[in-house]
């Protein structure tokens, strides 16, 4: 039956003509997506916070230099630097950081594990989201490391109470952020899942859960700040030398022997630490799931 | 070319609940679409608002019917109806061909998928072994003019390319009844006027039977073999046009613009009565 369009009468537009049409439409409308060049990136993205920091370290070095404290409150920034050289140097410094960073990890993949299936329950099952919705949500402004002398207390000074911890402040918010995630998807890709037969557990699969994934990622990430935030708390207040020298035991090992350099670098290597998962990993994955679905600005 | 999609015997669709037997038209063939003293109304019992009243409608197989209607006569409920999506208050609706496919105004195609996984996704629904439907869906895209797009992403695509693959979605359903509820009413006069054409195309090849819902009385007399306008609030029935004015029809034909004009006074009457009361 094709061909029967192909006009009979003079003033009738031809097929060709409207391929010809269709194409011009097409190629007018269409997005194209560029890639950012990478002296962009550098020049926009890179270069701000690079200089942010640098003017940081500018001004407290004026403050030292300016006698504004006393030397053991404000000391100077090459004090810090030696601090971070001879941890390097005694080959002590990754294995300080990497006790904190795989502890904060398996907390945070036990998190995973435990507040997906949650966030799919309070999600989808109306009595569960009446009796643990709120509940989640309020955990969520509790601060973890009120957990701590509760953790300590019932599992004593040990590495499961640092886990305990962690679950208590990251299973929240990463089942609270696929429950947003879940309550935004456009009631439309449901419909027209249904009609294309996706229902019951098919429709979670190939409709629900990829439509919940942005919001489902921002809710792994915030996990991951609170995975570490609660750690860095609980390595502070519980430590003890039976756990192995973490960030958080150093820092306040730091603070008994009233080393300055050595507090100011706890904190410096904590905030590093934490920027650095998020750019290596939970950065480019959002950006990446944004990207395909035509969401992200740049 | 005769669309080669069947594979399967096709499941008689019951969108209400499991009700009596076939239906069958007046001339004994089994009709694609029945819609039987439908009612539908929303809000708590005592206090229901009537959107739908007693509509009876069948749907030949391979016509292409356009439903029209102001605002608030209830037109993608009744689809919605037909596709399953929601239940009616009273009366049957059968569809003995399957599940029908629905389009939307909006594309309703998934951002995560590229235009060919979308297609495939409704492929593998449908039950399409897993090595056929790469070849399936580059050949629905070619039908409907995107050959090469398949590794797009949805918002690459132009308005009236996301329709089109979202036709192509719904053509995977491998359905003998096509629903559309104002699929082109978001585009630009000229980008639908070309898919009018492409559509009426697909249809001549396919022969499915179509439901065409719109408040554009051009583009029902454009598309349609029967126009049905429906009054407003609630939906009723008011009257039946036959269009034997010959595809390929264009929008500005002189015998569209007359039947146009005609359909025209009658919804507005139908407007007009809201206004009195």
């Amino acid at each position: 039956m094709a061909g029967t369009e192909t006009a009979p009468a003079g003033g009738r537009r031809t097929e060709g003509d409207l391929a010809g049409l269709e194409a011009g439409l097409d190629a007018l409308d269409s997005v194209q997506v560029k890639r950012t060049p990478l002296r962009q990136v550098l020049l926009h993205k890179v270069l701000p916070p690079v200089t942010a920091a640098l003017l940081v370290l500018v001004v407290w070095k004026i403050l030292v230099l300016a006698h504004v404290t006393d030397d053991y409150k404000l000391p100077d920034p090459s004090a810090v630097w030696g601090g971070l050289r001879e941890l390097w140097l005694n080959g002590t410094l990754l294995d300080i950081v990497w006790t904190s960073v795989s502890r904060g990890l398996l907390g945070f993949l036990a998190a995973l594990a435990i507040g997906t299936p949650l966030g799919l329950l309070v999600a989808r099952v109306p009595l569960v989201r009446a009796a643990l919705g709120p509940i989640l949500s309020g955990l969520q402004s509790l601060p973890s490391v009120a957990w701590v002398p509760a953790a300590v207390i019932w599992l004593g000074i040990t590495d499961a109470a640092m886990y305990a911890v962690i679950l208590l402040g990251a299973v929240p918010s990463i089942a609270n952020g696929l429950v947003s995630g879940i309550d935004q998807v456009p009631p439309l890709y449901l419909r027209a899942g249904r009609t294309m037969g996706a229902t019951g557990a098919r429709g979670a699969r190939h409709v629900l859960l990829p439509a919940a994934l942005p919001g489902y990622i921002a809710g792994l990430k915030q996990g991951w700040a609170f995975s570490w935030r609660s750690l860095m708390a609980a390595e502070l207040i519980a430590s003890s030398p039976d756990l192995g020298l973490g960030l958080g035991q150093y820092l306040e090992n730091a603070r008994t022997d009233s080393d300055m350099p050595g507090v100011l670098l706890g904190i410096l290597l904590i905030l590093f630490v934490g920027i650095a998962i998020d750019l290596i990993v939970f950065s480019p994955l959002e950006r990446r799931v944004l990207r395909t679905r035509g969401l992200a600005v740049r | 070319m005769a669309p080669a999609l069947s594979t399967d015997t096709p499941q008689p669709f019951h969108p209400a609940d499991g009700t009596s037997a076939t239906a069958v038209l007046d001339e004994g063939i089994p009709a694609a679409v029945r819609i039987d003293h439908v009612h539908k109304s929303y809000g708590r019992p005592g206090a229901e608002r009537p959107v739908l009243d007693d509509i009876t409608l069948d749907v030949r197989p391979g016509e292409f019917v356009c439903l029209l209607g102001a605002s608030g006569c209830g037109k993608s409920t009744l689809l919605n109806l037909v596709a399953g999506l929601d239940r009616p208050s009273a009366g049957t609706i059968e569809v003995p061909g399957g599940r029908p496919a629905l389009m939307f105004q909006e594309h309703a195609l998934f951002p995560w998928l590229t235009a060919g996984r979308n297609i495939e996704l409704a492929l593998r629904l449908r039950g399409v072994p897993r090595a056929a439907r790469r070849e399936e869906a580059e050949r629905l895209l070619e039908l409907v003019r995107l050959g090469g797009s398949y590794g797009k992403r949805v918002h690459e695509l132009s308005g009236g390319m996301r329709q089109r693959v979202a036709l192509a979605r719904a053509l995977a359903q491998d359905s003998r009844v096509l629903l559309m509820d104002e699929p082109f009413a978001a585009l630009d006069a000229i980008t639908r006027d070309v898919l009018h054409h492409e559509l009426t195309r697909i249809w001549e090849r396919t022969r499915l039977s179509v439901v065409f819902v719109t408040h554009n009385v051009r583009e029902a007399v454009r598309l349609g073999e029967r126009v049905v306008l429906l009054s407003s609030r609630p939906g009723r029935v008011v009257r039946e046009w036959e269009v034997d004015i010959p595809q390929p029809r264009r929008i500005e034909d002189a015998a569209v613009a007359d039947l146009s004009v005609e359909i025209t006074e009658e919804l507005r009457g139908e407007i007009r009565r809201h206004g009195r009361n």
